[in-house]
């Protein structure tokens, strides 16, 4: 059971995006419609300190817990697929005001409603990859 | 231990989403949370119907492990760690949404408008909740990636792609809220 540990990591962090309110549909409607410094915060001072990390990552200066360098894999390349699927996303997100890890995390709070999202989100991913074949990507 | 209790600010919250992130690295792991909707996928037997869904699931049980933990996290959250349950969302943000039709904006942690058990087993309810999450899980295995991938891994590593990702989310979410959402609601 050496992959345990990541069950705690995760449960630290659907307690911190818990207690931040980033999984309140409120707050991502605040969001988007500008109202409410708190999440550009949030996601700003991850992206920083993420970019201070990455840093030391690259340096070499922080190893894996083996010793190995880390490195953070590429994204694929492309304009369509991160233009048209970034879109379509942000669309899901303003509406259901999850995104899919807030969407686990508000299952554990006991809200009901949210597996019918889940399952569409489930629906949504097998969907993209029985038509991607016809998508610019 | 009051300090717990009371909502996160910003400044703790960011710090500690990268924490987590490092974690995950540290531990030779990588942080993106949709690819697990594919890897559930491919649980529950999308392999028959898809050929990309035939990938050996496994390798995956530990980011699996992940989203279990967050669930675990929520529900810790939820039953010791937060005793008041409101939003404290701007008055001008509560305007807006009274303008819209909810009520008590913000007293509760989600609006009962989308998230209520009558409003799930409405027609219109029901289509919002599974229509919202087709676009979330389609959306996101388009781009390659979500909020964590894209917006925090993505942005943190300087990622053209995940800049023109971003810029898509918000084109989405800026459309919804200010054009769709009035007139759904």
């Amino acid at each position: 059971m050496k992959n345990i540990k990541f069950l705690f990591i995760g449960i630290l962090f659907g307690i911190v995006l818990s207690k931040a309110e980033v999984i309140s549909w409120y707050r991502i409607f605040e969001m988007f419609k500008f109202q409410s410094f708190h999440m550009y915060g949030i996601i700003g001072s991850a992206v920083v300190t993420g970019m201070i990390l990455f840093y030391f990552f690259n340096k070499g200066s922080i190893k894996t817990f083996q010793g190995e360098k880390i490195n953070i894999e590429p994204k694929k390349k492309g304009f369509s697929r991160n233009i048209i699927g970034g879109t379509i996303f942000g669309l899901g997100w303003a509406l259901a005001g999850a995104c899919p890890g807030p969407m686990f995390i508000l299952l554990g709070r006991g809200v009901a409603a949210i597996v019918v999202v889940i399952i569409g989100s489930l629906m949504g991913a097998f969907l993209y990859h029985a038509v991607k074949s016809k998508l610019p990507h | 231990m009051d300090f717990i209790l009371q909502p996160w600010p910003w400044y703790i919250a960011g710090p500690l989403i990268t924490f987590v992130m490092f974690l995950l690295f540290f531990f030779g792991k990588k942080f993106g949370v949709s690819s697990n909707l594919e890897t559930i996928c491919a649980i529950g037997g999308a392999g028959n119907l898809v050929d990309f869904f035939k990938f050996d699931w496994k390798k995956n049980t530990w980011n699996l492990l992940f989203i279990v933990g967050t669930i675990v996290g929520g529900f810790i959250s939820y039953q010791y760690l937060t005793p008041n349950e409101t939003v404290a969302i701007s008055s001008q943000t509560i305007q807006n949404l009274s303008d819209l039709g909810f009520q008590n904006a913000g007293v509760q942690y989600l609006p009962d408008e989308i998230f209520s058990i009558e409003t799930m087993f409405s027609l219109k309810g029901f289509i919002i909740l599974i229509g919202a999450g087709i676009l979330v899980g389609f959306g996101s295995r388009y781009a390659g990636g979500c909020t964590s991938g894209h917006a925090i891994v993505g942005l943190s590593n300087f990622e053209l792609p995940s800049l023109i990702s971003v810029i898509g989310f918000f084109i989405g979410g800026l459309i919804m809220t200010w054009l769709l959402l009035p007139l759904i609601f």
